[in-house]
């Protein structure tokens, strides 16, 4: 990695990865940029938390879209074992060996006047029953042996059991991965990775100690434009300004669901889609749905939204 | 600079930041990495290595802006007079940095006496006069004084330009408790606090003070999650599989007996459920609100929790704690059933009969109450069957043991179906019984 850090590769200063990464149509606070900064220098993995829509995982397709690097990507889930996240043996091949093995066993053996004999010639014929070749390659391992670097995106580490947060951690911290019957695997490379949570439980403190820890916020008024623009440029300037100011005010209400980014930008397309030119309470009324996951939100954000609208965008 | 950063994270431990010494190096790491020169980028890259939670971001964000608050010597009164540089030039330094108005001086004085004093080990609010003028002590400050003496006794002195450092020492004293007050926000406001918290976690649940209700509710929601946290780490544990022999034969049938597809033992996991009944009636009013709170908050982190509160009759109350805040949810089961004579036995006879919910083997009953049942029936066959039914009945009692039988309570009676009675008045022993629960009854 320590060559992509020189002077000119994105990586080498904050402010060119805040811009490499606009580039590739994610726009990213100072603090989000200082993150993959550090972990790109500092060579340890994002640990990153926020409610969800907020652009985690998208952090992370951006950043190996910024680095043209390949994405491998991990999705968690209860119940995730290594034999599904690291490596498992290709237990069907590995059967036919043996059976091939056992067919040319008499053929070669056939010469050796004993038992000992036979043995040493066995053992100079090497095992390959528990080799590379019957690897099956998961996600961990095939970005550890990616031969330029990788982006590893592990999503929604908090849905996986604590077994298997414990078992990551030898991953994140060496990047590398033992193996009983073959050794340690190191990467070549160490990829860049990026631990996405929701919050369902708390991780565990030796998990966090090995990460850098990024807490996305919902964005404000200013930086959610400037999103929204990127992801959907068609919208005028006017009502982006006008439904980015609505969605902020409908954070200050409490709800079950605030809507985040993911939500205000398919709130914009929407609006496109309906050549929405600016808003009025009728259509926030009808497209209110796409902005709110909850009935109840909906009815609460109903009762307010000739105040929203009334507001002076930016306010 | 080493030591300045060494400081900064002993800061933010004592504002309940976790540091451990892993990320502190890695803190140091970062910033020489970035450098110190960019306060925003240093700050950030100090937030991502050291700040792990989201509220740990917020308490980073506060202790880094009052901890590099290092404001500027504001100059006293009139600017500086170049003729009285040579009459200061026979005294201190500190007398000729006041004079010269050399705030970046006086800050480095005032920084290398902080050292000398020890300034930042301070424990609580009641040291800062004495840490003040410890600092000024280190700073020079005698010598400033016996100048300004000389100044004005001898004859060939300059009244003015004593009068001149009078006005700036004063200045000088200002700015040093100013700074002895920012440590002491730094380092002691929050050993105050966690004092103030283990002494209400001590105190009795039935005499908390008005004042003290809001800090004692923070409290509560903390012992809640500090429970959930472990209770979740025991549930997730035992789950691997071992080799199922007699499905994986069978399956290799289909393979002319090789065993091709191998089946693995899935334990299905039981998990417990716990009941907790709780007292809201007059004789425990007190407490109530509290147990209320607690089972809140544990409602909100314990995923097979059912609760119940009842006085003279028992009621669900899960969708309150599921749909309500806390504050409503508390309001509207008082509201509902509160402050009435309890009457246990009807209690009982309700959570017998409710249909929500039916005691089996891997239920823990909790009962919070003080037993005392107004003289009605205690239903003691129910209290028997319950005891069949249930992996474990456990009764915390806000009254101490002496009190059991006494009058109108039928503690002594119930606690024979209990497989644990205990007094539990405050938190602290809430605490650790329900942590004693959790343990012995989740899955191993």
């Amino acid at each position: 990695m320590s060559a992509s850090l020189e002077a000119g590769s994105p990586l080498a200063s904050v402010e060119t990865i805040i811009e490499g990464l606009a580039g590739v149509g994610y726009i990213a606070s100072r603090r989000i940029a200082t993150a993959v900064y550090m972990s790109a220098h500092l060579k340890k993995p994002i640990l990153v938390e926020g409610t969800a829509g907020v652009g985690k995982t998208e952090l992370a397709l951006s950043t190996a879209a910024l680095l043209e690097l390949p994405l491998i990507r991990l999705q968690c889930y209860e119940g995730l074992d290594e034999s599904k996240a690291l490596y498992e043996w290709k237990y069907g091949k590995q059967l036919l060996y043996t059976q091939i093995l056992k067919d040319h066993m008499g053929a070669s053996l056939a010469g050796a006047p004993d038992l000992e004999t036979a043995m040493e010639q066995l053992r100079g014929a090497g095992d390959l029953f528990f080799s590379e070749t019957f690897l099956e390659t998961r996600p961990l391992l095939t970005a550890l042996r990616q031969e330029g670097g990788a982006v590893l995106l592990i999503d929604e580490i908090d849905k996986s059991d604590e077994a298997f947060e414990a078992f990551l951690l030898e991953t994140l911290s060496a990047y590398q991965v033992s193996i009983p019957e073959i050794g340690v695997i190191r990467a070549k490379i160490a990829p860049m990775v990026f631990l996405t949570s929701n919050n369902v439980r708390d991780l565990g403190d030796a998990l966090k100690r090995r990460c850098l820890h990024l807490h996305i916020p919902l964005p404000d008024q200013r930086l959610e434009e400037q999103i929204v623009a990127a992801r959907a440029p068609e919208v005028e300037e006017k009502l982006r300004r006008s439904l980015v100011a609505f969605v902020q005010a409908v954070r200050t209400l409490d709800l079950r669901k605030l809507p985040s980014i993911s939500e205000t930008v398919d709130w914009a397309r929407a609006l496109l889609l309906l050549n929405v030119e600016s808003l009025d309470g009728e259509l926030v009324r009808e497209t209110l749905n796409v902005l709110l996951k909850f009935e109840q939100d909906i009815a609460a954000v109903e009762a307010k939204i000739p105040e929203f609208l009334a507001r002076p965008a930016g306010a | 600079m080493r030591h300045t950063l060494e400081d900064f994270v002993r800061a933010l431990r004592a504002s309940e930041v976790d540091v451990s010494p892993a990320e502190a190096i890695d803190a140091h790491r970062a910033a020489a990495q970035v450098g110190w020169s960019d306060r925003t980028l240093f700050k950030d890259s100090l937030a991502v290595t050291l700040a792990k939670t989201a509220e740990e971001v917020e308490r980073f964000d506060a202790c880094f802006d009052t901890f590099f608050a290092r404001d500027e010597f504001v100059d006293a009164t009139t600017p500086s007079r170049a003729d009285s540089t040579p009459a200061a030039g026979e005294a201190g330094d500190l007398a000729r940095m006041l004079l010269d108005e050399d705030s970046a001086g006086l800050a480095q004085a005032m920084e290398a006496a902080a050292a000398g004093a020890a300034v930042t080990g301070i424990q609580t609010g009641a040291q800062r006069s004495l840490l003040t003028r410890r600092l000024l002590d280190g700073m020079g400050l005698r010598e400033l004084e016996s100048l300004i003496n000389r100044l004005r006794t001898s004859e060939t002195g300059d009244d003015s330009l004593a009068a001149e450092l009078a006005v700036r020492r004063t200045a000088l004293f200002v700015e040093a408790r100013a700074f002895v007050d920012r440590q002491a926000e730094l380092y002691a406001a929050q050993t105050g606090r966690r004092l103030r918290e283990r002494l209400l976690s001590r105190r009795k649940l039935t005499a908390v003070e008005p004042e003290d209700v809001r800090a004692m509710e923070a409290l509560v929601r903390k012992m809640a999650r500090r429970l959930a946290k472990r209770y979740a780490r025991h549930r997730h544990r035992a789950k691997k599989g071992r080799l199922d022999v007699r499905r994986t034969l069978r399956r290799s049938l289909g393979y002319g007996g090789v065993p091709f597809e191998i089946a693995w033992k899935r334990r299905t996991l039981q998990k417990p459920r716990i009941a907790v009944l709780c007292d809201v009636s007059r004789s425990v009013a007190a407490a109530a609100q509290f147990l209320l709170l607690f089972l809140y908050s544990l409602n909100e982190v314990v995923d097979r929790l059912d609760a119940f509160a009842f006085s003279d009759r028992l009621v669900c109350v899960n969708d309150l704690l599921d749909d309500e805040k806390v504050d409503d949810a508390i309001e509207l089961i008082l509201a509902r059933i509160g402050f009435r004579p309890t009457d246990y036995g009807r209690a009982f006879a309700d959570f017998c009969a409710s249909r929500e919910w039916a005691v089996d083997r891997r239920t823990t009953v909790i009962i919070l109450g003080d037993g005392r049942s107004n003289y009605a029936n205690p239903r003691l066959d129910l209290m028997r069957c319950m005891e069949e039914r249930s992996r474990a009945i456990i009764w915390l009692n806000p009254e101490p043991e002496t009190y059991w039988g006494q009058g109108d309570s039928k503690m002594d009676a119930y606690r024979r179906f209990c497989h644990l009675a205990k007094t539990c008045n405050t938190l602290e022993q809430l605490e650790r019984i329900i942590e004693d629960v959790l343990r012995a009854y989740s899955p191993a």
